[in-house]
């Protein structure tokens, strides 16, 4: 990671300092000018948050909502934490096991699994995330058919496995093979998109605190997915907060469960890496 | 799968005011929506919740349209004698639910 602010100032700044070494100050002279001319292009750049600024959206929270996700018997999430736990004991499938049936205790057995997630798959040759995750051992531990996207069973059954790594931190991605789709979700990430051309990064890396609409943009840091938000009065995944701001920027939404969403997850995942797991969250 | 979370102190001394919690799931549906073909969703509402210590009725509340799915009621109380609180709610489409929690007044 650059301890610089600006990724393209940061590029420039060690150009000029490999530059001094080697070649002294005629090339320094030289090297000047461009930093000025590349600090003044910078409003217009993505600006990365330095990891030490990173915060969490439930700081912005009203003292209400945050004594929401605090209190377990207050937090409408536990409602699907609880059918999760339901499901995770329930035999499925022609097969005829339940989840408990071979991973046992999920308090011991899933701990930190959805603090690594997505994570790439051997067979797929390509990152999956929790959901996808579970309807592939439906599909091939069960014999049960797949869960729908953003149905009830699904988002209950990733808020227990979620709500097993709260207090943990997001783990940083050590599987190289992961690099590329990191990568695809960061140019996701920074492309500008839709009628209004925006890029998320245009918000969340460099307007947040700022006020959208009267409310506070955040970094969009995914720690509590899947989320209880106030405004859904219902639980919903990261896809679908994804959705929401894509359709926001009037630009086409990519399918539940597509590459491009699975990148992305993957990268704000990377980007929070460090960061507590709060699941499952409270938002407005 | 209608469920209820109650949260009410266990052991308190006696005078003591207490807060109770209560959650209970409930799509609250308004009954103004309408679906993808233009046809008016009926009302799903709880209308009625009532908290009864130890047979008394010590709060109640009626809930309308336009309160959020999920209701969450808390209210306030002064602990006199252990026992069981009791708690009931009733909606459209005869929805009833119940719960209850004991307290031990030292």
């Amino acid at each position: 990671m650059m301890s610089t602010q600006t990724r393209w100032v940061g590029e420039a700044k060690r150009a000029h300092h490999r530059g001094a070494g080697r070649v002294g100050m005629a090339l320094r002279a030289f090297a000047h000018p461009t930093i000025v001319l590349l600090a003044l292009c910078a409003p217009l750049l993505a600006t990365e948050i330095p990891l030490d600024q990173r915060r969490s959206g439930y700081e912005d929270l009203g003292r209400d909502s945050k004594a929401m996700e605090d209190d377990d018997t207050a937090n409408p999430a536990t409602f699907w934490v609880l059918d999760g736990e339901t499901i995770w004991n329930q035999k499925a499938g022609t097969a005829n096991k339940s989840c408990a049936d071979c991973h046992g205790d999920a308090a011991q057995s899933m701990k930190g699994v959805a603090a690594r997630y997505p994570a790439f798959d051997e067979r797929l040759g390509r990152p999956v995330d929790l959901e996808e995750r579970i309807n592939l051992e439906r599909r091939d531990r069960q014999n049960a058919a797949p869960f729908k996207f953003e149905s009830h069973d699904l988002l209950a059954l990733t808020a227990y496995l979620g709500r097993q790594s709260r207090g943990m931190p997001i783990a940083e991605a050590t599987d190289p093979r992961l690099k590329p789709f990191i990568a695809r979700g960061r140019a996701l990430f920074e492309q500008r998109e839709g009628q209004i051309n925006m890029s998320c990064a245009e918000c969340h890396d460099d307007n947040w605190g700022r006020k959208l609409a009267g409310n506070i943009v955040p970094q969009a840091h995914p720690t509590g997915y899947p989320i209880y938000r106030l405004e859904w009065q219902s639980l919903g995944s990261l896809q679908r907060r994804l959705r929401n701001c894509i359709v926001g920027m009037r630009a086409e939404s990519y399918e539940f469960g597509s590459p491009e969403f699975v990148a992305l997850e993957l990268f704000l995942m990377q980007r929070a890496r460090g960061m507590t797991i709060e699941t499952p969250g409270v938002r407005p | 799968m209608a469920r209820a979370l109650i949260n009410v102190p266990q052991k308190v001394k006696s005078g003591q005011v207490i807060e109770i919690k209560t959650l209970i799931s409930h799509i609250m549906e308004t009954g103004f929506r309408h679906d993808n073909v233009g046809k008016p969703i009926p009302r799903n509402i709880i209308t009625t919740f009532v908290a009864r210590y130890n047979g008394e009725e010590i709060f109640r509340a009626d809930l309308f349209p336009a309160i959020a799915a999920n209701p969450f009621l808390s209210f306030h109380t002064v602990a006199t004698e252990s026992g069981t609180i009791e708690f009931e709610w009733t909606g459209d489409n005869g929805f009833h639910e119940t719960g209850s929690a004991k307290i031990t007044v030292e």
